[in-house]
């Protein structure tokens, strides 16, 4: 069962006063996907990361399945998928190693984590046996990034947290992950959160749209309402997504 | 002579390995508590770095009237090279595990490790390159000053090169002289191999 998520009056404060997340209130049902939005630095990857605990709120609620976020962390975050900006490959373990790590401290039988290795690696179109004894070091850039994706779901987490997963890759690599991506999500039962700064890939991800600046959500519409919203930065963001028309 | 020879450089060698393995077992810990507690390691690794630079043959002088650690032998100069070998490694595990990427320790916290997985599977492996680096100045270091180390009886190659002194005995001089620095260049070129092989394990770029 995919996780469902709310914020009730959230705010963040920084150590050094200032406010990052003002007065934010969001509910995510069971098996949505939200991408948000928003200009560097208005607040998406900490909003993301009051869900894994890498922040706190200084005032109101973080629950997941209605459960406000407490205990042991470190057992909860092996149920949730996080994939961050940069693949951060253990490179002193193979890629199937790397891939072992949730099911190792999930405490499957080694066969299980070979058997859902061997299929995500495939479905990612980089075959077992080619790959699973390599080094971080030797992948390229996109390759690594496959790896640290089904490093985050191979789990079968009810909750994927990505944050801005494609931002370093080139536009055409960045399309292929995508793609792999959405089979990815649409494999499992998952609820997921996707933080990005680039519309496009917004839309192409997910189905519901929230778009925060300044610490604040500034619109959350599904994603055709999204377009037609006559919020001023929802039209700027869509301005800046338009390829120009007479680009011949 | 050959067997006098051979006895001290047995002896210089026991007392180093000795010295530099209790070092380890106390430096390693130390710089891994350095790290989780940054104010009080500060100040334990500026403590040690003062140990550091009291001159050698003052810190065996400093030794000698302690209780249960002092005296005149062989127990003395361990201490004091125990206490010698302890920065290198402490402070090599500081910038070790300090210089973890920190997207990576991140990652190990995101997948659901707890602090001390975190440590034993990601931290100290990949701070090992520098760990074994701070062994290899530990061990040098080692090495040299337990030369001196005969001045308080503890043995070793310094006894001969001490007693060559006394008798104006060139010869008995360089059989102390040379094996201890045959000793460090020896044990620098492992460490230095091994420093090698360890970050291309571990090193991962």
């Amino acid at each position: 069962m995919a996780s469902s998520l709310s914020l009730e009056r959230v705010s963040v404060i920084s150590p050094d006063g200032d406010s990052i997340l003002r007065d934010v209130t969001l509910r995510v049902d069971s098996g949505e996907s939200v991408a948000i939005i928003g200009r560097s630095g208005a607040g998406k990857t900490t909003l993301l990361r009051l869900f894994n605990g890498l922040a706190r709120p200084s005032s109101g609620e973080v629950a997941i399945d209605g459960a406000k976020i407490d205990g042991d962390l470190a057992v909860r975050r092996r149920r949730i998928g996080t994939i961050l900006q940069a693949p951060a490959l253990f490179p002193h373990r193979t890629v199937f190693e790397n891939l072992a790590t949730v099911p190792r401290l999930l405490e499957w039988p080694e066969e299980r984590t070979r058997a859902a290795a061997g299929e995500l690696l495939d479905q990612l179109s980089m075959p077992f046996e080619r790959f699973a004894h390599r080094f971080p070091r030797s992948l390229s850039g996109g390759e690594q990034q496959r790896v640290a994706i089904a490093r985050s779901v191979i789990g079968g987490p009810p909750l994927l947290l990505c944050d801005e997963p494609f931002s370093a890759l080139d536009p055409l690599v960045r399309r292929e992950l995508q793609d792999a991506f959405i089979a990815i999500r649409d494999r499992g039962d998952a609820t997921l959160i996707f933080v990005t700064h680039d519309l496009g890939e917004a839309l192409r991800v997910s189905r519901r749209i929230v778009l925060i600046d300044d610490g604040a959500i500034v619109c959350d519409q599904p994603r055709r309402e999204f377009l037609g919203s006559n919020v001023p930065l929802v039209r700027r963001f869509i301005e800046a997504a338009r390829l120009p028309e007479s680009a011949s | 002579m050959t067997g006098e020879i051979v006895y001290a450089t047995a002896q210089h060698v026991v007392i180093v390995v000795i010295a530099v393995t209790v070092a380890a077992a106390t430096g390693i810990p130390i710089g891994v508590a350095c790290v989780r507690h940054p104010r009080s390691g500060k100040i334990a690794l500026r403590l040690i770095d003062i140990l550091q630079t009291i001159p050698s043959l003052a810190l065996f002088g400093l030794l000698i009237p302690l209780p249960l650690i002092g005296g005149i032998g062989i127990r003395t100069a361990i201490v004091a090279l125990i206490l010698y070998s302890l920065l290198p490694i402490v402070r090599n595990t500081v910038t070790g595990i300090a210089g973890v990427d920190r997207l990576i320790t991140e990652a190990a916290t995101v997948l659901g490790m707890t602090e001390r997985q975190r440590l034993l599977t990601v931290e100290l492996p990949l701070a090992f390159p520098s760990i074994v680096a701070g062994l290899r100045i530990a061990t040098v270091i080692a090495i040299g000053v337990a030369t001196i180390g005969a001045a308080v009886g503890g043995g070793g190659l310094g006894t001969l090169i001490f007693r060559g002194v006394a008798m104006v005995d060139t010869k008995r001089i360089l059989a102390g002289a040379l094996p201890a620095a045959g000793l460090a260049i020896l044990a620098d070129f492992v460490f230095e191999t091994l420093e090698r092989a360890v970050a291309r394990r571990f090193g991962g770029t």
